[in-house]
């Protein structure tokens, strides 16, 4: 982190409250959101440091770190926050932002297993874990990550090899298409 | 009382367990289920953290489903419970977001489906007396570890059926089920959820740690609410102990597996040959199943 960095403009503070929906102005820097998250010790930013940084306009130093990745969206610092600062949401945001401006980030694997979960739903209306889990692979050129987790679940028939009864597939799809069109319009 | 029930992707694959053992507690006690036909995912972390229409589209058209069947929603699954009171909250908190799930989904909708958690049904709905007086086969004292999670009691203004920080119903249905549920610090951490599938180190960390003062504080076994707990804290058991040092095995089960025994259901109704780690040399220590008949009820 760059300890020295002065206070650039409001602009990225402004876009990421009007899209996260939450004040991340109010934040008063107690750290409380830090000190209860699990990840923490994991984390390049803390969450409050990642607060101040989006104050600052430090947009760049955020949106490449490697903790909005690592967030597992346990939401004890939104429970916790003194000044009602959804700060989970606030995570998610800089996930939505940095995939937007297609940064090349640190967490390349979070995006891209929401891509692999995604395009299942999309595709049956569904989880189809094995063929999720398969893209999911193939996208990361990782195959021997938990293969042996992947056995023990075939064999306590934890994992399905027939994709689920999709439900209302053409209208899924539909959901998906308009609700990227929503999302281009935030 | 009736319910239309969301089980959810997890209840269909990985945490098929929790589903029929949800069924099979739910008939034992009289509460009638009904499953939302067609229901479609919840959209999980990968819709919230990707697109936030999405996340809040998804779960509307499945409560609009719900709707028409004029019951209340279950959900067993932490995480789609999670989801769908979240995406209730935002449209009954914000016009905005309101209109844009109707423009996405094709239909009005005013988020007032009520959701809720099977173990908000179970605690509150029927309550503990209910429950009290259908026990056949109290469980002997069995130590019992209740761990929450995260996304059952968190955020209050979103979930709120228990304490947000210090939850109980957990452990007030299993202490008038014969159980002793043991106090300990660590009820409502993070098991890591999805991160299991892009960084397992962190999660076999978080895993230590749970099961590690869950041992220290006298528990034989945890008892979870939620598909992601239960294969975080399961599956990943043995990697775990190779990582961290040794932690003797720890049997992951669902509320309602323990539930069921209490009832007098069987090894077979409450799929309790599910679980990665062995539960029955325990369940056979407290005599809660006999071995030499395969299994079965004492
Ligand atoms: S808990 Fe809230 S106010 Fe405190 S540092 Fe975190 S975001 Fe800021
Ligand atoms: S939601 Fe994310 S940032 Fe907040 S405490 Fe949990 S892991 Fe940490």
């Amino acid at each position: 982190m760059n300890d020295t960095l002065e206070w650039r403009d409001i602009a990225f503070l402004r876009e990421v409250e009007r899209l996260s929906g939450t004040p991340v102005s109010a934040c008063v820097q107690c750290h409380k959101c830090s000190a209860g998250c699990p990840i923490g010790r994991e984390m390049d930013l803390l969450s409050s440091q990642i607060m101040r940084l989006i104050h600052l306009g430090g947009e760049e130093e955020v949106l490449k770190c490697r903790s909005i990745w690592l967030c597992a969206s346990c939401e004890a610092c939104t429970s916790r926050c003194p000044m009602g600062i959804d700060v989970a949401t606030v995570m998610d945001t800089l996930r939505i932002l940095a995939a937007r401006r297609k940064l090349r980030v640190p967490g390349k694997r979070g995006e891209t297993f929401y891509r692999s979960f995604l395009s299942s739903v999309r595709r049956h209306g569904r989880i189809f874990e094995l063929g999720m889990l398969t893209a999911y692979k193939f996208r990361c050129f990782d195959f021997l990550t938990d293969l042996d987790k992947a056995r023990k679940l075939l064999a306590k028939r934890k994992l399905s090899v027939l994709a689920p009864r999709s439900a209302n597939v053409a209208q899924v799809t539909e959901i998906f298409q308009r609700a990227d069109e929503e999302e281009r319009n935030r | 009382m009736k319910y239309a029930f969301f089980p959810g992707c997890s209840l269909e694959s990985t945490a098929w367990d929790f589903k029929k053992s949800t069924l099979s507690v739910c008939a034992a006690l009289r509460l009638e289920l009904h499953e939302i036909a067609d229901w479609i995912c919840c959209g999980s972390t990968p819709a919230h953290a990707s697109n936030a229409s999405l996340a809040v589209a998804l779960p509307v058209f499945s409560l609009l489903r719900a709707r028409d069947m004029g019951m209340p929603v279950m959900a067993a699954c932490a995480s789609c419970y999670s989801r769908l009171r979240t995406a209730n909250y935002k449209i009954t908190h914000d016009p905005a977001e309101c209109s844009r799930a109707e423009r996405i989904t094709g239909m009005p909708y005013d988020g007032s489906v009520q959701v809720q958690h099977i173990l908000d049904v179970l605690a509150n709905d029927l309550g503990t007396e209910e429950i009290r007086r259908n026990v056949s086969h109290p469980l002997g004292g069995l130590k019992v570890a209740c761990y929450y999670g995260c996304l059952l009691s968190r955020p209050p203004e979103i979930v709120a059926f228990d304490d947000p920080e210090y939850p109980t119903c957990m452990e007030e249905v299993l202490r008038v089920v014969g159980a002793e549920a043991i106090d300990w610090p660590y009820k409502t951490e993070c098991c890591g959820a999805s991160l299991s599938i892009t960084d397992p180190d962190v999660v076999r960390r978080l895993g230590y740690r749970l099961l590690s003062m869950a041992h220290r504080a006298g528990a034989e076994c945890i008892a979870v609410a939620c598909p992601l707990c239960q294969s975080n804290l399961d599956l990943r058991q043995a990697d775990i102990g190779k990582s961290f040092g040794e932690v003797p095995e720890i049997p992951i089960l669902y509320i309602t597996q323990l539930l069921g025994l209490a009832l007098g259901l069987s090894v077979d109704e409450l799929a309790l040959e599910a679980p990665a780690v062995d539960a029955m040399p325990l369940l056979a220590k407290h005599g809660i199943l006999n071995p030499a008949e395969g299994g079965k009820r004492s």
